[in-house]
This record gives structure tokens, C-alpha cells and sequence, in this order.
């Protein structure tokens, strides 16, 4: 291929969209590696101590668009202690340093400073778009500052972070000549900001595409701001409290009738299940709805909704909408790819919301479905084979029966054959999290249907080392596998150690591996980080020298470039 | 070291939630009654902190979980079932527990409580401050912890921060300001 102008095969690695296909490109040649890594715009780091921030960018200085990603999913659900670490600090500095033509930053699940963000907004003349996903320690001052410095800002998107409230100053601090903004998501944000100045951004940011309001915004205010922006294409509503006899009602009503362009809505916090009708002029256009943040909105009126938005293709509700419900969607939505119900009761004090029923409804209405979400009380065999039989395309499918370990309730058996007709009968399927009685029977089934699986969540499942040995000798496009609560240890994670090197991470916790079966992969596997990561309650009694018999309460490994992480706290412990 | 027997003798037999010794501790005029007592309410809760004791389960992120008003849910669930508290009466070897949902007011309340314990013809429940010829006065926890007089806020202020009750004999609750010295 040498004979071929670089322009050339530069101009050809563009048509690549996938960062798979171009890491796989690099590795042909040298010269291929060269004219990719100059020519690559946009990278993503998967793990953000798999690298050095100072390697990304010695490799990629044309870099515009860099995305990381920094805790294991785990800490979602509070399994990671809050200062295990994920700073985006040392990518950031490094990026100012490194490739100061940045245009574009995506961080998830990552600490960033308020430092981080000043830096930020200080280091990329060019910047236009900063997203942020669950991350946590920053402040609104950090906010004021991106809005202060970044000239020409495009984007700036908040989703499900945890942000302290140093007041609501931080939004007029966009100058007046800025006009560039398409997309603004400041829902997560629990204090006030000041709407004036809020109204008047919006007016004078006549791109603006996307706008995701915060819980504080009043509904006069967002009715004036909806007759500013009749191109709106995705709106998140705020609070949406109003009395549907105030004249701020007829007003959006009024409003939204205008917005021909609506596809998407969220938001409805505190909505008073009359005032939806205000929305059932835009129902016919929306391809996107969430209303999982909606608990005052029960099944009947939610049905009354659903049954206008026939064009949907992505719905998030609350398990109040009930398996009626989920029959509505069934008959109405013939469109849907994506569906996650959340419960509305997280500890299951009775009400059975959402049972097996609603799911088979679903499956047999929507035959798109490839995404799915779903938090049940209960779950049957027979239910998972029919969903398997009427929904061959599911890429993910995560279900949590809020019960762990709960068997079939017609059978008592465990749910083992319905799953494994799940990974027979969709072979694309890319994620995968299990739960109910489940024994090393299932991860049979998965190790040798579930193909192209790429992430596995498993709780409180199988008997004995020989299930997660399944998975690890089957699965071969496996990534990110994380166990909780299962009877898995050093056998099985002793088994295949080369495997782990063709993975992102393992996570294992409250499983039976001990100490020295950690030490023991350590050992063999340099090129891996092996975590151990103890409560803060036992950490007085680890520093006992623990011996290898200890069981370890949460084990994290990853493949790293980068050795031993210098950022780890004194309960994380790198073998 | 006082003493935390009423003057019939039956205060050790007084049934009460908390750590051995704490009664004894607690006999200032503001009080900090045990943790425990929260249970007093509902068996829907008590089985609801057990299940929650799974950390990390259901997996919901805790964004959603914190934005959610939780506080609703259970609010709905203590409506559903009514306001229970437990009362305990000073001499009394055992508690009741009653339904504050049912009152309108401290005028009810007052004669709910005078029919439930009037077996222990223990004579007409006092009213405000303990004031002359009465026996006992009617003294609640609130939700710090203090220990109230019944009867000096709003009356849905009262049942909402009420978290258990006390018939106190009118002696104690006079003497309370008394040692304080």
C-alpha cells in the first residue's frame, strides 16, 4: 500500500467512522500508523487510567474531539467509594498543554474540579462543546467560568451530575454577544438561576436546538422562552407546575403549538397530570419521551399521553404506567427501539407495578425494540422465551428483578433457560445484565450463544467457579464484565488470565476471591492494574497484613498502558 | 445519681425502645431519646430499611434515586396507613400506640388518651403546664428528639413532628425545671 499518496489513504480513513476500525487500521503499518494518528479527529479513552493523558495526546495532536470515561459502572450504585479517584484534571492540563486546538470534551463518571474547568476554559480558544455525564465535584462557579471564557461555545450539556449550588450567577455570566449556543442541559442542577437572564440568552441564540431546563424554571418563564425558540428541537420542561386555569398555561399551550420542530420532551417533575394536555399537540411528532422523572403522573394519564405519540421511538417512563399500560405503548408505538421503565418504588413496598405481562405486551407490539431497561417485581421463563422469539434484534437488554434471586413464580425454577433463549435468539446482542435465580447454567447458555456481547452485569447469580469460567472462555468480544454477590473466586478468575488483556476491566465484589488469588494475578498479568479496594470500616483491620486467605470486598482490574495509577487513595491498594 | 422510678415503683418495668441506661441518662430537660424509636411507625418501614440494606440494589443510579421525593413515597405510605405512635404512660407496664390521623385536635387527643388509660384510674389527664390538681401531664418526642409539652404548637404541626408520646406524672414534669440548677 506504500504506493499510495498519503492524501490518499488519509482521505480513505475518513470514510472510518468507528474508533475500533481506526485503532485496527494503525496496526497495519507504519505508515498507516502515522498518517491515522495525525488525520485522527475525535478519540476516545475508555478507561482514563488505561493511558497517560501525555501519550493521547503525543499520539493525536490534531485532536478535536476527546471523550474519557473514568469510574467502573459499579459506581453508580454507590459500590465504589466516593474518592477512588477518575480526575479529569491531568487530561485536561494535558490536553491545554498538548493540543490546544480542542474543540470538543466528553467526560463520564469523572471528578472535575472546578480548577478543571477553569483551565478549561482558559486553554482551548476553539472550544465549542463540554458534556458532562455523572460526574461530581464541581460547582456552578466552575459553570460561570465556561461561560465567561468560552467564545463560540456550541454546547453545553449536564446530564446526571452531582453539582454543589454556589448561586445563580454563574448563567449571566454568558456575555451579550454570545449567540452561538445549539444545545444547553442544565436539568441536574438543583438551585435557582436567574431566569431573566436566562430568557435573554436563549432569545438572542437563534441556533439553539436543544434546551433542557432545571427543576427551579417557572412555567411563565419557560412559555416565554418557547415563543423565542419555535425550532426547538428537544426540550426539557422544568418543574411544569401550573395551574391549568393560570393564563401561563394557555400561554404554552399557545407556545407549543408553535414548535413544529419538537421531537423530544423530559423533564415534568412536579406536572399536574390535567396540565399534559398541553402537550398533546406535539405528541404526534415526538420520537423521544421521558417522563421517568414524573412520579405524579399515574398509568391512567400516562396512557392518555401515550396513545398521541405514535411516531416515539425511544420511551422512558415509571413502572406506574403498569402492564396496561405497557399494552397501550404496545398497540400505539409500533416505532419504539428503546423502552426503560423504572420503578417508582424502590423498596417494594407491594405494589406490583410491572410484572412479565407488560413486557410480553411489548415485545409482541414492538417488533424495533433493540433496547431495553426494565425493573419488574417478577419474571417467568415462558415470558423471557416469547420476548426472545418476538424480539430477535435486542442489542441491550437489561432486566432487574427488584427481588435478587427471585425465581420463576409460576415454576420456582430458576430463570436460567429464559435468558439463555434471549442470547440464542439475538445475536447482535451487545449488553447484557441478568438477574433472578439464576445457576452456572445460564452462563452456559451465554458463553456459547452470546457472541458479540461486549458487557455482562451479573448479581447474585450462579453456583460455583464454572459459571464465570463459561463467560470468560465464550464470550470472545467480552470487555467490561461485573459481578456482585456471586459465588465466583480464585479458580475462576485465575482461569484464563490472557483473557482480561483483551478486556477494558473486570469488576468483582462480595464474590469469593481472596487476597491471594489477586496477588496471584498481579503476578502473572504485569500489564494489568489489579485494585483492591477496601471499606473504609476494614481498613484499620488491613493494616494488619492481612493474609492471602482474606476474602477481598471489591477487586477492580483493568488493562493499563500506564502502570500503577500515583492518584490512589489509602483504601485502594494496587497489587 | 436520680432516680428514675416513678413513685409507684413500676418505672423499671416500662417498656421502651433504646440502649440499657439511656432513661436514666436522659432525665434533663432536654432530651435526646434513643434512635430506635423511628420504627415506631409502620411495619411498612420497618421492612422497607431492612430490604435497603442491600447496598448498591436495585441498581438506579443515585441521581435518580436523590432526585426522586422519596420522602413522598414514604409520606404516602404513612398516610395509607395512618400516623401511629407509641404512648407511654409513667406506672403503666406496657404501651399503646394510637393513631394521630384520627384526632382533630388536642381536645380529642386528650380524651382518646383519658379513655385508653383509664383503667389505671390514674385520674384526668392534665392540660397546659401542669397547672394545680393535676396528675400527669402529656409530653411528646419530636423529630430531633426533644422532649415537648403537648399542646404549644398548631395541631398539624404537632402531628407531623410527633414521634411518640409520654404521660408523664405531673410531679416529674414540674420538677424538671427544678433540676436543671
Amino acid at each position: 500500500m506504500t504506493y499510495f499518496p498519503e492524501e490518499v489513504v488519509e482521505h480513505i480513513f475518513d470514510f472510518l467512522s468507528s474508533h475500533r476500525d481506526r485503532n485496527i487500521v494503525s496496526t497495519v503499518c507504519k505508515a498507516w500508523y502515522r498518517v491515522e494518528r495525525l488525520s485522527r479527529r475525535i478519540v476516545f479513552v475508555g478507561n482514563c487510567y488505561a493511558v497517560r493523558p501525555g501519550r493521547v495526546m503525543a499520539r493525536f495532536p490534531g485532536m478535536k474531539c476527546l471523550s474519557v470515561k473514568g469510574k467502573p459502572h459499579f459506581a453508580d450504585f454507590n459500590l465504589v467509594p466516593h474518592d477512588w479517584g477518575g480526575f479529569a484534571l491531568p487530561w485536561i492540563e494535558a490536553a491545554a498543554r498538548g493540543c490546544p486546538g480542542l474543540e470538543e470534551l466528553r467526560l463520564k463518571r469523572m471528578v472535575v474540579s472546578d480548577e478543571s474547568l477553569e483551565l478549561l476554559a482558559r486553554s482551548f480558544p476553539n472550544f465549542k462543546a463540554l458534556v458532562l455525564v455523572s460526574c461530581e465535584g464541581f460547582t456552578t462557579d466552575g459553570l460561570a467560568a465556561i461561560a465567561t471564557h468560552c467564545r463560540g461555545l456550541r454546547e453545553l450539556d449536564l446530564q446526571e451530575n452531582e453539582v454543589e449550588d454556589h448561586g445563580r450567577q454563574w448563567l449571566s455570566c454568558f456575555p451579550d454577544s454570545c449567540t452561538s449556543l445549539e444545545s444547553l442541559n442544565f436539568a441536574c442542577l438543583k438551585g435557582e438561576v436567574n431566569a431573566g437572564a436566562l430568557e435573554r440568552l436563549v432569545a438572542r441564540c437563534v441556533n439553539l436546538r436543544s434546551l433542557k431546563l432545571n427543576r427551579a424554571i417557572s412555567v411563565e418563564s419557560l412559555a416565554r422562552m418557547l415563543a423565542r425558540t419555535p425550532h426547538l428541537v428537544e426540550l426539557g420542561t422544568g418543574s411544569f407546575t401550573v395551574e391549568h386555569r393560570a393564563e401561563a398555561y394557555q400561554r404554552l399551550i399557545h407556545a407549543f403549538r408553535k414548535c413544529k420542530s419538537l421531537k423530544s420532551l423530559s423533564g415534568f417533575w412536579d406536572v399536574a397530570p390535567r396540565c399534559l394536555q398541553s402537550i398533546y399537540s406535539i405528541c404526534p411528532n415526538l420520537t423521544v419521551l421521558n417522563l421517568s422523572y414524573a412520579p405524579a403522573i399515574q398509568g391512567a394519564d400516562l396512557v392518555k399521553l401515550i396513545r398521541h405519540c405514535f411516531k416515539l421511538q425511544k420511551l422512558w417512563v415509571l413502572d406506574c404506567i403498569r402492564d396496561k399500560g405497557l399494552a397501550v405503548v404496545a398497540s400505539t408505538c409500533q416505532e419504539l427501539q428503546e423502552l426503560r421503565v423504572f420503578p417508582s418504588d424502590i423498596y417494594g413496598t407491594g405494589t406490583a407495578a410491572v410484572t412479565e405481562e407488560g413486557l410480553v405486551a411489548i415485545s409482541s407490539g414492538c417488533s424495533k425494540l433493540n433496547s431495553l431497561l426494565y425493573f419488574c417485581h417478577q419474571m417467568t421463563n415462558a415470558a423471557l422465551i416469547t420476548v426472545a422469539k418476538n424480539c430477535p434484534h435486542f442489542t441491550r437488554f437489561r432486566l432487574c428483578i427488584l427481588d435478587p434471586g427471585k425465581p420463576d413464580p409460576d415454576t420456582n425454577q430458576p430463570l436460567d433457560e429464559g435468558f439463555g433463549a434471549i442470547v440464542r435468539s439475538c445475536k447482535d446482542l451487545r449488553r447484557l445484565s441478568l438477574s433472578g435465580l439464576l445457576t452456572d447454567k445460564v452462563f452456559l447458555y451465554i458463553g456459547e450463544y452470546a457472541a458479540r456481547l461486549e458487557m455482562l452485569s451479573i448479581a447474585f447469580a450462579g453456583d460455583s467457579d464454572k459459571g464465570m469460567v463459561y463467560v470468560l472462555n465464550g464470550c470472545k468480544n467480552l470487555r467490561k464484565l461485573e459481578i456482585r454477590d456471586s459465588p465466583f473466586g480464585d479458580a475462576a478468575l485465575l482461569e484464563n488470565v490472557g483473557k482480561y488483556e483483551t478486556m477494558r476491566s473486570l469488576w468483582m465484589s462480595s464474590c469469593d476471591v481472596t487476597l491471594g488469588g489477586c496477588k496471584a494475578l498481579a503476578a502473572k498479568m504485569p500489564r494489568l492494574n489489579v485494585e483492591v479496594i477496601n471499606d473504609r470500616d476494614e481498613s484499620d483491620e488491613m493494616e494488619e497484613n492481612p493474609s492471602d486467605m482474606h476474602k477481598v470486598e471489591k477487586m477492580y482490574v483493568y488493562r493499563t498502558l500506564a502502570g500503577a495509577r500515583n492518584d490512589a487513595p489509602e483504601f485502594v491498594e494496587i497489587l | 445519681m436520680e432516680d428514675i422510678k416513678g413513685s409507684d415503683g413500676l418505672g423499671d418495668t416500662e417498656l421502651r425502645l433504646g440502649l440499657p441506661g439511656t432513661s436514666t441518662a436522659t432525665r434533663s430537660a432536654k432530651r435526646a431519646l434513643p434512635e430506635g424509636d423511628e420504627e415506631s411507625h409502620d411495619e411498612l418501614r420497618r421492612t422497607s430499611a431492612a430490604k435497603a440494606q442491600v447496598v448498591g440494589w436495585p441498581p438506579i443510579r443515585s441521581y435518580r434515586k436523590n432526585s426522586f421525593p422519596a420522602r413522598k413515597v414514604e409520606a404516602e405510605a404513612e398516610a395509607a396507613a395512618g400516623l401511629y405512635v407509641k404512648v407511654s404512660m409513667d406506672g403503666v407496664p406496657y404501651l399503646r400506640k394510637i393513631d394521630l390521623s384520627v384526632y382533630k385536635g388536642y381536645k380529642e387527643l386528650r380524651e382518646g388518651l383519658n379513655n385508653m388509660f383509664e383503667c389505671f384510674s390514674l385520674g384526668e389527664l392534665s392540660r397546659r403546664e401542669g397547672g394545680s390538681g393535676s396528675e400527669y401531664a402529656i409530653t411528646y418526642e419530636d423529630k430531633d428528639g426533644d422532649l415537648m409539652l403537648v399542646g404549644d404548637v398548631p395541631w398539624e404541626m404537632f402531628i407531623s413532628s410527633c414521634k411518640r408520646l409520654r404521660i408523664m406524672k405531673g410531679s416529674e414534669a414540674r420538677g424538671l425545671e427544678s433540676r436543671q440548677h
